[in-house]
């Protein structure tokens, strides 16, 4: 194992987990990242990491009810043993972060404080301060630091990623990338290649995630080969500040510590919002969610949100959708905790939130969807068989995936406070696959390959460099990414139909044939970002097609995933009897869409455009059940379904019956 | 009729080539920050002369002031681009707003300085906790919450580089190590865990570019976004590199 090398692809707090993991086992790591990996997008994640903890153990919490949450919120769509595994590792990472020196908050005892995020009913997220992402990777960051500074670790930073090397045996064989700067082209031969590349937001123009998340890394592994799974699943934040240049994140942690959110009963009121009494406050989240109130998932918030402004034209502002989300009325040592997310308001909008309501609204926020890999389940334990060189592995050889960039842990919605989880969980977990792997390479060294084969690679990225600098057109990279973003996200986000869609398809096709067109202002050959730009601009398209035709196809309501044509009607029926029949209907509706559409979406690339497959979910550990969040009728349909299911197995229902607990009804 | 405002740019094709200025007519938008100021820029490169130029290359990432990417020098104080509201310049500077690169790294283009030096530093200063390892060994050591919040302000430097930039000291002539990193050895000092490392921090403090070349001008501070006590951990290095010496002294 003595040359062997692995190449991390993207510095957030996915690809530093793995490298970091890698090092330690002796590994050498070339981390590939696009910008300084302190500066990554994995910064942004203000409010925490969710583990089962020593406090909501002692109130019936357990790791089971983690997933059980998990894949409830997700609604069913990931494929459980990877999902079980995570969560029964959360108390893990969170104990290693903590030794890392990650400062999370701490009560007056000196443990780890714990705050609620949405979609559960217990305190089971630690975080440090408003700033959580920024201080996990800091550590991460730091480690990598110590490896590199030991020689098993070379950063190679201002480079991006511009595909995998695959050789005539469909093995991945290293990558392409470019320096940034001096524009050279190089391969960096490796023995396996791990893509941390995060999620795709620039798709949609604007939205909470960082300029250098354009997906372009994914949409080209994509190119070369590896599928991409559930590409429709988008999660739209629901409280994001609306700015010039990107929507800012205002952390769901606002109303986890007790933020409410509200519009004034009378369209456009124009008093000062701080003088409307509460009577006169439409609390519609609390109204209408008993239960979860203010912290209910993020695709339910969002759907509100947009349907108080959009539906019922109860928007704060006549020009601009907004709503307020109050934290004015909190006392001031939550302010302190919330001191990080508060300042970001009061910097970018220049109104101090300790003091007048803010003004927020739905922005796109995280790709469920992602490159497609596999897992091995254990079946003892349910979970994963560690070290298995199935984990996180891709349909390509030898090509991983982890963090963001990957598809596997969050389904349909992801609940807050999962990713840090899943991101430093994937990267944490790959490693022992990847060493696995190399110790069992069945083709040989990427080392002891044909140097024509690598040298071919680069030369075929300069040559559509070369030309893509080179092209003549009338067509403006920045105007068209950003006709683009307001294409897919009036059509592809909080609601979706198959009219839009199909027109969105079409305008996707001809977006397409404009970027054959498109002309560059800057033609040098140094720190292009023109260029740079430009090149993400076709993966962005690329990827908005199988985005858009993955929504276009799946033809029901799942998770973020929001088509109300082909929702089904909720119970509200005043006789009993006849509520009852109609909750019969509607669970052997629910079942129905279930046997069509519990099921992986997989893109693969053609030229033509991408080919799609369906695959079962794995739901061995948790059979799916209706998600009623605070739907009409959902004690009902829970009864309902029990004894369906309990008709059909002769046992008692566990997973069912909590179903209904956990419906706010 | 749209408002518009002027802003003057110091560009610079390559590392090799001289500097010069090119002014932009930009059309104003409500809330408009100076990111956004660039991508329009980017969109239509005509400078007030009408002369076609390139789009101005610059460090962006998160556009909310947590990565630190898109530090520079505009209207003569150096801060974060995405951060930086039109409104707020033109207060400043009606005229036009001016934006440079910072001076105390080298120039790739235009306003793209490379950093890197930065990072070094905190590898001089051993900025980490030294652990056993990944593997699960449990909880970190427990914590009183004042030591938490004494950590967490020094914990959320960005490593920007604002603070040298304002420091008369730090230059690639002085070896000066500069304030991020000083606050960086504080920070590890302060952690249970870390402070296994301290003399090794204390002792690059203590030799050339460490805290003897710091004048006490007090720049950073009043500079820092994220107004990290840069001076406050600054005086601590000062008194614990001092009785770091004395024990060397007294050969403990």
């Amino acid at each position: 194992m003595a040359n062997q090398q692995v190449v991390v692809v993207g510095g957030g707090l996915a690809g530093l987990a793995a490298s970091m993991k890698l090092a330690e086992a002796g590994i050498h790591v070339a981390l590939i990242s696009m910008v300084p990996v302190k500066r990554s997008h994995s910064v942004c994640a203000q409010g925490g990491i969710n583990s089962v903890n020593d406090y909501t153990r002692q109130q019936g919490d357990n790791e089971w009810k983690h997933f059980d949450d998990t894949v409830y919120g997700g609604d069913f769509l990931q494929h459980q043993p990877p999902v079980k595994e995570m969560c029964d590792w959360a108390p893990r990472v969170v104990d290693l972060l903590d030794r890392l020196g990650v400062p999370f908050n701490r009560t007056a005892e000196g443990f780890r404080d714990q705050r609620r995020f949405g979609g559960t009913l217990y305190k089971r997220t630690a975080f440090a301060g408003a700033t959580t992402g920024q201080q996990m990777i800091y550590a991460l960051d730091e480690q990598v630091r110590r490896w590199e500074a030991e020689g098993l670790v070379d950063k190679y930073e201002y480079w991006e990623f511009l595909g995998p090397i695959i050789d005539d045996r469909g093995d991945c064989r290293g990558v392409v990338a470019q320096d940034m700067f001096s524009m050279e082209i190089r391969s960096f031969p490796s023995d396996a290649v791990v893509l941390a590349t995060g999620g795709n937001g620039l798709i949609f123009g604007r939205s909470t995630m960082s300029m250098i998340c354009t997906g372009g890394a994914a949409a080209r592994a994509y190119m070369a080969g590896v599928d991409y799974a559930n590409g429709e699943f988008v999660q739209v934040h629901p409280t994001a500040i609306p700015g010039t240049d990107k929507l800012r994140l205002m952390s769901e942690s606002a109303r986890g510590e007790g933020g409410r959110v509200w519009v004034p009963r009378r369209p456009q009121d124009d008093r000062d919002p701080t003088s409307i009494p509460p009577g006169e406050r439409y609390y519609f989240l609390e109204e209408r969610y008993p239960a979860y109130g203010n912290l209910v998932p993020r695709d339910i918030a969002t759907r509100e949100i947009f349907d108080v402004c959009v539906t019922q034209g109860l928007s704060v502002e006549s020009g601009r959708m907004c709503v307020y989300l109050d934290v004015s009325e909190l006392p001031a040592d939550t302010h302190k905790k919330l001191d990080g997310i508060l300042e970001i308001y009061e910097k970018f909008q220049g109104a101090d939130p300790r003091v007048v309501p803010m003004k927020i609204f739905p922005g796109v926020h995280y790709s469920m969807g992602g490159l497609w890999i596999d897992f091995e389940k254990n079946e003892t334990t349910g979970g994963l068989v560690l070290g298995s060189t199935r984990n996180q592995h891709s349909n390509v050889p030898g090509l991983f995936v982890i963090g963001e960039a990957d598809y596997q842990f969050h389904g349909g919605n992801r609940l807050g406070a999962n990713s840090l989880l899943s991101c430093i969980f994937s990267g944490l977990i790959v490693a022992p696959s990847i060493e696995n792997r190399l110790n069992s390479l069945a083709n040989g060294a990427a080392a002891d390959q044909a140097a024509s084969m690598f040298e071919g690679a680069a030369t075929i990225h300069q040559e559509q460099m070369d030309s893509l600098i080179k092209n003549q057109g009338d067509e403006n990279p920045y105007t068209l990414q950003l006709e683009l973003g307001d294409w897919m996200t009036r059509q592809c986000t909080v609601v979706r139909n198959n009219k839009d869609l199909a027109a969105l398809l079409e305008k996707i096709e001809e977006f397409k044939s404009r970027f054959d067109r498109i002309s560059l202002s800057d033609r040098s050959n140094w720190t292009n970002q023109n260029f740079s730009f430009a090149r993400a601009l076709g993966d962005m398209i690329l990827m908005a097609r199988v985005m858009a035709e993955g929504a276009l196809k799946r033809d029901e309501c799942r998770g973020a995933h929001f088509k109300p044509e082909f929702g089904i009607p909720a119970p509200d029926a005043q006789d009993p009897a006849e509520l009852r029949r109609q909750a019969q209907a509607w669970c052997q509706a629910f079942k129905k869409k279930n046997e069509q559409w519990l099921k992986t979406t997989r893109a693969r690339y053609t030229p033509q455009g991408p080919e799609f497959s369906y695959e079962e979910v794995d739901t061995s550990l948790i059979p799916p059940r209706p998600r009623t969040y605070g739907l009409t009728g959902a004690e009902i349909i829970g009864e309902v379904w029990a004894e369906m299911s309990r008709d059909a197995s002769n046992e008692p229902p566990k997973a069912v019956a909590s179903a209904a607990g956990g419906s706010s009804a | 009729m749209s408002k518009s405002f002027k802003v003057r740019i110091l560009r610079q094709a390559d590392p090799n080539s001289g500097s010069h200025w090119e002014t932009f007519n930009v059309d104003y938008e409500d809330g408009m920050n100076m990111t956004t100021v660039f991508q329009r820029i980017a969109a239509d490169p005509v400078t007030t002369e009408k002369q076609p130029t390139v789009p101005v290359a610059f460090d962006s990432c998160c556009l909310e002031e947590v990565c630190g990417a898109c530090t520079m020098v505009i209207n003569g104080r150096v801060r974060q681009a995405c951060s930086a509201l039109v409104d707020a310049l033109l207060e400043e500077s009606p005229d036009a707003i001016e934006v440079r690169p910072m001076t105390k790294f080298p120039v790739v283009r235009d306003l793209v300085v490379d950093r890197h030096a930065m990072f070094e530093s905190l590898k001089c200063v051993k900025a980490w906790v030294h652990v056993d390892g990944y593997y699960d060994l449990g909880a970190g050591p427990r914590l009183a919450p004042q030591v938490q919040e004494e950590a967490y302000p020094l914990s959320r430097c960005m490593t920007c580089g604002c603070c040298v930039e304002a420091c008369p000291q730090f230059s690639d002539k002085t070896g000066f190590i500069g304030p991020a990193a000083i606050s960086q050895a504080i920070l590890f000092n302060l952690h249970p865990t870390g402070r296994v490392e301290r003399d090794d921090r204390l002792g690059v403090l203590t030799g050339p570019g460490g805290i003897a070349d710091c004048g006490n001008s007090q720049n950073c501070v009043k500079v820092c976004p994220k107004e990290i006590p840069l001076t406050d951990s600054i005086a601590k290095a000062g008194r614990d590199t001092t009785l770091y010496k004395l024990r060397q002294w007294f050969g403990r």
